[in-house]
């Protein structure tokens, strides 16, 4: 890798690599995961949160769920520091929007002025690009369609149904297209994101956050013991499935493959 | 705060909203801003040192005629700002809203030079907003109020300083004290437990002195500021056409019904 294509930003490797932006998604997949998820009139964002040491205050420790306006909420997967000055450049822009054109942006708008942003990063000297992607979620001024995107340390950005970025967001990407379904309400949609998150969350509701946004609503993030109530219910759902493979099952019929971590999860140390 | 935009070498990120943007739509760095923003100065003569033209005595003149009151009570401030837009002797809407809400729990109500002041009053609010944002806390009225204050301050040793006349009224969401500032465009800032601007002073203060208390429920507040439009009815010379109320209460800001139709008989 010393090969020096990966001192300055702005060169290319002669297979056409830009080694500083490749790293930056390193990054990314170090961080904790966070989900997306779409329902009919809902759209839920899912974090895993960083369990705290005991010392630590929970209460004003910054979340990975931040509005940028009122009706603009993103969550990041990767330095957290990075995404401080990435979230204060787009609320920013959403205000000096709503100054210079009386309207709140749409969720289209900031996704992309947040992408052009995180672009501007990989193609200037004498900066790194940033280390995070985005999940930006919300409804449009007066609109009923929920509205999910994705950004990424190169600049690029893409609309999703669902969707994962942090570490093991391939697991839960995969699970998330095996059980994604169309027309989810609300209770359906928070359920998804959940079960989802608990593909790679060990520990349970208290690491996970959740919050969600329906038109012309406020965020809404879900107090811990609602979480639990709803991961409990998963498990439970889940041991009874497993029991009833294990009667289901006659000797001989089991599969003998040797398990092994997927290679997004050794990625992801 | 929002107003100066960040340079690309990624120093100085902290920016403030801008007034407006490029004609273009690309955003432009402090400088370029400033320099393409400036509104060019009116063409006067060299003996006016300020900028006393035929143009400036007019507005100023209509801007008195503006009427603009904050009384305070126990628990609330009530704003009131008369709904008349007005250009020279011609009246040319009647339900203009010179109020803008800063957050939750500030009101600021606005009069002097047309454009001057609906710019200002957002660029405020903008900024408001962006530090609730940023901060996941609101500013309190006393705070906005200093804030306001300083921009003026800033305005009035620019090239061309906004002319705009001020009341902020706002309750403090923890304490629930209400509180009232009177601003005026020469950033004169002062604390008061009811106020008025333009004209409406002469008629509104001495009533006010005489009938306002401190403790004062919201309809006696209300019962108070129809005395006042009353007697600006009896005593202006022109139709302020009504007046635009809201109050700011601990857990908002509402606004209020007010009969513009009565009829005052004059003395």
């Amino acid at each position: 890798m010393a090969s020096g294509y990966d001192r300055a930003l702005s060169v290319f490797s002669p297979d056409g690599h830009v080694f500083q932006v490749e790293y930056a998604g390193e990054a990314v997949k170090r961080g904790t995961c966070a989900v997306g998820v779409k329902g009919t009139d809902v759209v839920v964002l899912g974090c895993e949160k960083r369990s705290a040491m005991k010392l630590q205050d929970t209460r004003i420790t910054p979340s990975k769920i931040q509005l940028l306006d009122n009706h603009v909420a993103l969550a990041f997967a990767g330095l957290n520091a990075d995404a401080r000055i990435l979230v204060d450049k787009a609320r920013l822009e959403a205000q000096s929007h709503r100054l210079s054109v009386e309207d709140p942006v749409t969720i289209d708008y900031i996704t992309k002025y947040v992408a052009g942003v995180q672009q501007r990063y990989t193609q200037a000297g004498g900066v790194r690009p940033f280390g995070i992607s985005t999940l930006i979620v919300g409804f449009d001024n007066g609109g009923k369609v929920p509205r999910l995107y994705q950004t990424e340390p190169s600049g690029i950005y893409s609309a999703w149904k669902a969707n994962a970025i942090g570490r093991s967001s391939k697991t839960v990407r995969e699970f998330l297209e095996r059980n994604y379904k169309e027309d989810m309400d609300r209770e359906a949609t928070i359920r998804l994101a959940i079960k989802s998150l608990l593909e790679v969350v060990q520990t349970g509701a208290k690491n996970i956050e959740i919050a969600l946004m329906a038109p012309g609503a406020s965020i809404e993030t879900l107090p811990t013991e609602e979480i639990e109530g709803y991961v409990k219910e998963i498990e439970q759902e889940k041991q009874e499935e497993a029991a009833k493979k294990k009667t289901g099952r006659t000797p001989g019929t089991g599969t003998a493959a040797i398990l092994t971590r997927s290679q997004d999860d050794s990625a992801a140390e | 705060m929002l107003g100066r935009r960040h340079s690309e070498s990624g120093t100085g990120a902290w920016g403030q909203v801008f007034p407006a943007r490029a004609p273009n739509g690309s955003l432009l760095d402090c400088w370029t801003f400033k320099q393409a923003h400036h509104r060019p100065r009116p063409q006067q003569d060299d003996n006016s040192s300020t900028s006393t033209t035929p143009t400036a005595t007019t507005t100023r003149t209509i801007a008195k005629m503006e009427v603009l009151l904050g009384i305070t009570g126990k628990d609330f401030t009530i704003i009131a700002a008369s709904k008349a837009a007005m250009r020279g002797a011609t009246i040319l809407k009647t339900s203009d809203d010179k109020t803008r809400s800063l957050n939750k729990h500030t009101l600021m109500a606005f009069s002097g030079e047309a454009g001057d002041t609906v710019q200002f009053a957002e660029y405020i609010q903008r900024n408001a907003q962006l530090y609730s944002m940023r901060n996941e806390s609101d500013l309190s009225p006393s705070a906005l109020a200093h804030f306001v204050r300083g921009e003026l301050a800033t305005s009035l040793r620019s090239r061309k300083p906004y002319n705009v006349n001020l009341l902020m009224g706002g309750v403090d969401p923890i304490t629930g004290k209400p509180s009232l500032y009177w601003l005026d465009y020469l950033a004169s800032l002062a604390d008061v437990p009811y106020a008025a601007h333009g004209y409406a002073q002469y008629y509104c203060l001495s009533i006010l002195d005489k009938h306002h208390h401190p403790d004062i429920t919201l309809g006696q507040g209300i019962k108070l500021l129809n005395m006042c439009t009353d007697e600006l009815k009896r005593r202006l010379p022109i139709d302020f056409k009504g007046m635009v109320v809201k109050a700011v209460k601990a857990d908002g800001i509402i606004d209020i019904e007010f009969d513009d139709d009565k009829i005052v008989k004059s003395a």
